[in-house]
């Protein structure tokens, strides 16, 4: 009897690597085979691809040690054979993708900015970040600051926004949109939950309207139509204007993410607020919102990819984004025909940035998720 | 009589759509007063007590709470809500925050005390409840049991004079009633005015000034618990109790 209540160890089999190998990857002759599969179309596609992108590429030089200044010149254009990825491209016009026109003596500026957006971000990122608290001080004056770096004022000088273009123009109408259409977004979704009909219908009419038009057509809005609200002689700049169409868009979508999750939060958390002797903002503020927004992490994170994404659509109002950069360097002669490389770097760039977004919405998921469980009963 | 009531309740009806929830209900509470009421399920009575600090709104009739009558009036919602304290069926607590910030976060933001004094208040109030220990988990980690003791400590922190108790053990598993109870008698004979829609027919005996039977919308009978229990008038009560006392 006494043995019986030894530990007993679970079959070697099923623990350890041998043990995730069978279950996961070799567990009936279906999964072996879809197994095997993957494995050979991994060995055929692997390598191939790291000889192109690096192996056999040319970053600046070519073959022959020449430094590369237009496609005539790339390895593979030169003996398509052996030729892998032209890089000199991205080397040669990577001022333009990272700042566009900005003027070479100001860019010093940008460099700050982004630096400055890196600092920002951090108390965001960490919550356990020593003196975060000054850190996020900085945070909420960071979008000034930016917006007299790049724009000029307050002794710089001026830099106008259709000098701005490439990743810099990316990131203001990414970081812009996704920053201010949350707090909109929130509005929005009280505001359609609210008792008060005119406000409710309001609120729900500006979302519907706003989700019921594509992002072209409120940009081709914010640039033609928008000027035509304002009093005469105010010129609204062109970056500006593609900037409230884009928030606008967002914080429809913003709103009715956190819609969902309003209405994942059981009546019974009003009813005890309220029981308190909470006012409507305290409720929503320290009771329902935080909850509701830890709810909708996933579905926030998820549209804010899709934001930073669709900043590429402001090409067709003639913003040179990351993406107009590569079409512009494209219809360079010089570099004609190297579209490979060029869609290749752009999408690299866009992908870490969501990637790293993504990666960062797992995190808090995880992290609010210890010793809180919200589905307690 | 109408002088020494804390909460007065006059003619008191509401609907649900068609449905006559509150039919005429009249009911004075004087204070240190301890009413017990029970009555089948839908019956009104839960409706009755949330018309009291206002998370129902009654259409007819007169409802005044401490001197102060609950109309549309915003600010005297809030003002009978720091009066009035209220305990749920389902706890809810709050999911996102500790026991400890549970308790001071009304304290703290509804009567701007300061948050070293809030936790003190706590820390007394837990005490109170038994659970001091639990101060730093969240809810989530706590038994039901623990769970309704916290949200009576987090009632009693924005010092009530008047506590609203909706069928508090229902929920609970039936080891973990008599925890929740022992809170309750306690908090009974500190003096506290209490309206407690249970089922407990112990916990009514012990504590009880009143007991107070609803049926279909309607106060059916309002009687001592010894009178309640030993010599019912209404048939209805009669046929009421035989069926939870013999269950």
């Amino acid at each position: 009897m006494n043995e019986m209540n030894e530990v007993r160890k679970p079959p070697v089999a099923t623990t350890g690597i041998i043990g995730w190998l069978r279950i996961n990857l070799f567990f009936n002759w279906t999964n072996s085979l879809i197994t095997l599969f993957v494995i050979y179309c991994l060995y055929q596609f692997i390598p191939w691809i790291l000889d192109w992108t690096i192996f056999s590429a040319d970053f600046k030089y070519n073959y022959l040690g020449e430094q590369i200044t237009n496609q005539e010149m790339c390895s593979r254009n030169l003996d398509p054979e052996n030729g892998g990825a032209c890089w000199a491209v991205i080397y040669v016009r990577f001022y333009q993708f990272i700042y566009g026109f900005y003027p070479k003596v100001e860019v010093w500026r940008v460099n700050v900015a982004y630096v400055m957006l890196a600092f920002a971000l951090l108390p965001l990122l960490y919550a356990k970040l020593p003196y975060r608290k000054y850190f996020l001080y900085f945070t909420y004056i960071f979008p000034v600051i930016a917006y007299f770096l790049l724009n000029g004022g307050l002794g710089f000088a001026e830099v106008s926004t259709n000098k701005w273009g490439g990743l810099l123009v990316t990131l203001v109408l990414g970081c812009t949109g996704i920053a201010l259409a949350f707090p909109i977004g929130i509005m929005l979704a009280l505001g359609r939950r609210s008792k008060l009909p005119v406000i409710s219908m309001m609120c729900t009419l500006f979302i519907e309207f706003i989700r019921g038009v594509p992002l072209i057509t409120l940009l081709f809005f914010g640039m033609v139509m928008l000027p035509l609200f304002l009093p005469e002689g105010i010129d609204m700049d062109g970056l500006v204007r593609v900037l409230v169409a884009v928030t606008l868009f967002q914080s429809a979508y913003m709103a009715e993410v956190i819609r969902g999750g309003l209405q994942a939060i059981p009546p019974g958390q009003y009813e005890a607020a309220k029981s308190l002797g909470m006012s409507y903002w305290r409720m929503n503020l320290l009771i329902i919102l935080p909850q509701a927004i830890r709810i909708s992490i996933p579905p926030i994170v998820n549209t804010s990819i899709g934001l930073f994404k669709d900043t590429t659509l402001v090409i067709i109002v003639g913003i040179l984004d990351l993406l107009g950069i590569g079409r512009g360097t494209l219809a360079d002669t010089n570099w004609l025909g190297l579209s490979y490389e060029i869609y290749f770097f752009v999408s690299l760039v866009f992908f870490i940035f969501t990637f790293g977004m993504s990666r960062y919405s797992l995190y808090l998921e995880k992290k609010l998720k210890t010793g809180i469980n919200m589905g307690a009963d | 009589m109408s002088e020494e009531s804390i909460i007065s309740l006059k003619n008191v009806n509401k609907w649900f759509g068609d449905f006559h929830v509150l039919q005429d209900v009249n009911l004075e509470v004087k204070k240190k007063e301890r009413i017990v009421v029970c009555g089948p399920s839908g019956s009104g009575k839960s409706t009755m007590i949330r018309c009291i600090n206002r998370l129902e709104e009654h259409q007819e009739g007169s409802i005044v709470v401490d001197g102060i009558e609950l109309t549309g009036n915003l600010k005297n919602i809030d003002n009978v809500r720091k009066e009035v304290g209220m305990v749920f069926q389902q706890f809810n607590l709050f999911p996102h925050l500790s026991v400890k910030e549970n308790i001071t976060l009304a304290p703290i933001w509804v009567k701007k005390m300061p948050k070293a004094e809030a936790e003190e208040l706590a820390m007394r109030q837990l005490e109170i409840v038994k659970i001091p220990e639990q101060a730093n988990k969240y809810p989530g980690q706590l038994s039901g049991g623990q769970q309704q003791r916290v949200a009576i400590a987090r009632s009693l922190a924005m010092n009530p004079n008047i506590m609203l108790f909706d069928e508090p053990t229902s929920a609970l598993d039936p080891e973990m009633i008599k925890e929740v109870l022992d809170v309750m008698v306690d908090l009974a004979n500190g003096g506290m005015t209490m309206i407690v829609v249970t089922h407990e027919m112990g916990f009514a005996k012990t504590v009880a000034d009143r007991m107070v039977f609803m049926d279909e919308g309607k106060i059916v009978e309002e009687a001592s618990p010894d009178k309640f229990f030993n010599n019912p008038e209404s048939d209805r009560t009669k046929l009421f109790l035989s069926q939870i006392l013999h269950q």
